[in-house]
């Protein structure tokens, strides 16, 4: 960063023009972050109103749209795109062995509609009358609402899009840009779950486009797709989200998995435990079962009771692929040798929180225990630990690996740990307490629950736990902020790994290598020999 | 070359031996039979065998983890890991005994879950049926004979309660977190659940589906009266209706 106002326009230039796969991604990462931050806050402020019976800090208009912006913004502004967006672009042709991805100008593309959807999605705060259909949408609420459902849907086609090039960019990259040498079977685990996440996004997100699409054309130009006084119906849309939103948890999922096998084979200095296995079997399965089950989202609205049967089977069976998985992580770490430090910390954090968001998955898989525990903060505690949580453990974790690689600087050892630490404790209090609260009755989407005051001690706690987890990840901000400024310049590669995307120079530089390697000999997880 | 067929006639014994823990999960529970199921007794045993089976699962993979970072962890620098080299057949071994392990308990609940379901979808033929249309922000009751009451459900204790419900605008969702149930009420069709009040008391009813600014103020409640005090107070409800018809 020269000083000079030449100097500043030019390197503003070069981010903007860029074209660059690894720039793209840091662009991505910072937008994502922005997002999460944003709705980190509303986070604290909807705990804060929970904190006590009745009205707390706020009313109800206002608490749904906190509410609505939270969940909106940390599934389609943080997660898919830090996942999607950030490590895929930015790590996929490092180590696959690819100068760029395949159409690096469609990328710049995709990095500039995520933009707007960004920027889209946070004048939620200053239009009037800002959506509070929360990130479901279900009409006819959606259409009924007096709220700008337009946000909602242009936001959502518009990162659609970003996803949709981004998909069709990284799987052709995949395809065709690996390597010579560099085999199907010896790919990463990061590239596998990538591939598939992709896989995913491709076949199902026209399908989310198509209904938010019809929301808007009902609630705006006289429409009537899900108007039953009109011949429409109202379940259309719910089936319509979930064929879509099932999937998207597993468009989640499978990168954050992905990071975490390649934590924990450079830190345990171990080969992946059964890689096909957990390839074919893990990912492909999670691929192939998650777009059948979305009815486990629906079992108290009113589907035929056999469709609600026949998907408690389906669901139930996806802890088969997924159970593979862990399988292979935890396998990764016999006869490993493994060191402690900030990205493993939360790789192992991870497979806890994973354990539990995934085991109490079991339950509402079940439809009869569901139709007691169906939008209650059960729910929302599962889907915390397995997703929100997990994932941004995963993230986390990933962007401490990267770091040193991708800013050129070393971070504290000492801040990254405390960071975990308190985030760890703060995450367990927030959402154990959470599956408590909601199994004693109290339903989600709730501004105040003056009818169950016994629930405020729980809901305290829950608070309480909130705020000890703000606190780590302000320590985590702490840490890189630190780093950036004055962190020790970083060594190629910091870990000692055996994967391709160490083997650049730090940071590395426009076109990766200066030559491509061959990688005829080469193992990402060739340790112990 | 028999050898080959040892995991085919594994796996179909695999499935014989599931399908009978269905069939005898069916035949517990006779939908023919005059006594009501308890579905929430039903549930509350579901429940806890569903929470030691995930606890179990947990706690082992959990402490197998922890052993493992503890047994592993780097001695001294530089050290690499020792990894395993699966033969074929551990390779396989790996995949299929967990995948049976997994699907074999999977398949356990399952057939539970399934027979739980039927009893929560199945209402007694003897059930007392009370029609529900809900809307921003209230409950509509019907009893037989048009009587109507907002966001106060009388039910006669000791009867099975069939509650048949639409909505009048948005989606709503009846819950009543004593009787662990709950089915949303939509516009434009109508769905059903079922409970069984089987003592005197009042119980909480409040709408679980999002449905706008006062979703979560919509409660009211359910008031299980024994059966001549209800048969009174809804022939006078009765009354009172006529004689405003009369007027
Ligand atoms: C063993 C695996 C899992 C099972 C059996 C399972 C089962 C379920 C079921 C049945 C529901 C619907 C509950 C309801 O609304 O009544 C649900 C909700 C949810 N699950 Fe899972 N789940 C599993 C893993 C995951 C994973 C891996 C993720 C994400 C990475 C995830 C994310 C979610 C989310 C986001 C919701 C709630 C969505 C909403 O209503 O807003 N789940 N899960
Ligand atoms: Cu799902
Ligand atoms: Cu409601």
């Amino acid at each position: 960063m020269s000083g000079s106002k030449g100097g500043v326009g030019k390197f503003l230039k070069e981010w903007i023009f860029t074209i660059d796969h690894k720039r793209v991604g840091i662009l991505y990462l910072i937008g994502s972050l922005a997002a999460f931050a944003v709705a980190g806050l509303m986070a604290m402020l909807i705990r804060v109103e929970l904190s006590s019976v009745g009205p707390t800090i706020t009313d109800p208009n206002t608490y749904n749209v906190w509410l609505y912006f939270h969940g909106a913004a940390m599934i389609l502004g943080f997660q898919i795109p830090a996942l999607t967006g950030f490590f895929a672009n930015w790590l996929i042709p490092l180590q696959i062995g690819a100068r760029d991805v395949a159409f690096p100008r469609l990328n710049a593309l995709s990095l500039w509609l995520f933009w707007m959807g960004i920027i889209l999605a946070l004048l939620t705060f200053v239009v009037p009358n800002p959506p509070d259909i929360m990130w479901t949408a279900y009409p006819p609420y959606s259409i009924l609402s007096p709220g700008n459902t337009a946000f909602y849907s242009f936001t959502v086609l518009i990162m659609g899009f970003a996803s949709i090039a981004g998909g069709v960019n990284l799987i052709t990259t995949i395809i065709y840009m690996r390597a010579p040498g560099m085999r199907w079977g010896k790919l990463n685990m990061f590239v596998w779950c990538t591939l598939g996440a992709f896989i995913l996004q491709l076949i199902f997100v026209p399908i989310l486009g198509t209904a938010v699409t019809m929301i808007s054309m009902d609630k705006y130009l006289g429409t009537t797709f899900f108007s039953p006084t009109h011949g429409g119906d109202v379940l259309l849309y719910q089936n319509l989200f979930w064929f879509y939103s099932h999937p998207a948890v597993y468009v989640i999922l499978l990168p954050v998995l992905g990071i975490i096998f390649d934590i924990v084979a450079t830190f345990a200095r171990n080969r992946i435990f059964n890689y096909k296995v957990a390839v074919y079997g893990g990912i492909g399965g999670i691929t192939l079962v998650s777009g059948e089950v979305w009815v486990h989202h629906l079992y108290a609205s009113g589907m035929p009771n056999w469709i609600r049967v026949g998907m408690m089977m389906s669901t139930l069976l996806i802890s088969v692929p997924v159970g593979l998985c862990v399988l292979s992580i935890i396998g990764t770490l016999y006869r490993g040798a493994i060191e402690f430090k900030t990205p493993m910390l939360y790789a192992v954090g991870f497979i806890f929180l994973f354990l539990i968001g995934g085991l109490t998955g079991i339950p509402l898989a079940l439809n009869s225990l569901d139709l007691y525990i169906h939008d209650t903060h059960f729910i929302v505690a599962h889907f915390h630990y397995v997703m929100a949580v997990a994932g941004t453990f995963s993230i986390v974790g990933g962007i401490y690996y990267f770091w040193p690689k991708f800013t050129g600087k070393m971070y504290n050892e000492t801040l990254g740990k405390l960071g975990f630490v308190v985030t760890f404790i703060g995450v367990n209090i927030t959402f154990f307490s959470m599956f408590f609260v909601g199994f004693a009755g109290m339903p989600r989407r709730y501004f105040d629950y003056a009818q169950m005051p016994q629930l405020e001690s729980g809901h305290r706690l829950v608070t309480f736990g909130a705020f000890i987890l703000a606190v780590g990840f302000l320590i985590t901000l702490v840490s890189w902020l630190h780093s950036l400024f004055a962190g020790k310049p970083a060594p190629d590669n910091p870990w000692g790994s055996k994967s391709l995307e160490w083997t650049t120079s730090t940071p590395p530089g426009p076109g990766n290598w200066a030559e491509v390697p061959d990688c005829e000999n080469f193992d990402p997880y060739g340790y112990g020999e | 070359m028999r050898r080959r067929f040892y995991p085919l006639i594994s796996l179909l014994m695999f499935f014989v031996l599931a399908g009978t823990s269905f069939a005898s999960s069916e035949e517990g529970h006779d939908l023919a039979s005059s006594d009501i199921p308890d579905s929430v007794e039903g549930f509350k045993h579901l429940w806890r065998e569903v929470m030691i089976d995930i606890t179990v699962i947990g706690v082992f993979f959990a402490l197998v983890t922890v052993y493992f970072l503890i047994t592993y962890r780097r001695k001294r620098p530089g050290q690499e890991g020792r990894p395993v080299k699966l033969s074929r057949a551990a390779v396989f071994g790996w995949a299929i005994i967990p995948v049976f392990v997994f699907m074999a308990d999977d398949l356990y609940l399952g057939a539970q879950g399934w027979s739980l379901w039927n009893s929560y979808r199945t209402p007694p033929e003897s059930s007392y049926e009370i029609q529900l249309q809900s809307s921003m922000w209230s409950w509509k009751f019907t009893y037989p004979g048009g009587v109507e009451s907002y966001n106060e459900m009388r039910v006669p204790a000791g009867k099975p309660i069939l509650v048949r419900m639409t909505s009048s605008d948005t989606i709503h969702s009846l819950f009543i977190p004593d009787f662990k149930v709950k089915e949303d009420s939509m516009p434009g069709r109508i769905t059903y659940l079922w409970f069984y009040p089987k003592e005197t008391g009042e119980h909480l009813i409040t709408c679980a589906e999002y449905c706008g600014m006062m979703h979560s103020s919509m409660a009211g409640k359910i008031i299980a009266m024994e059966q001549d005090k209800f048969d009174s107070w809804l022939a006078s409800e009765q009354a009172a209706l006529k004689a405003e018809e009369g007027a």
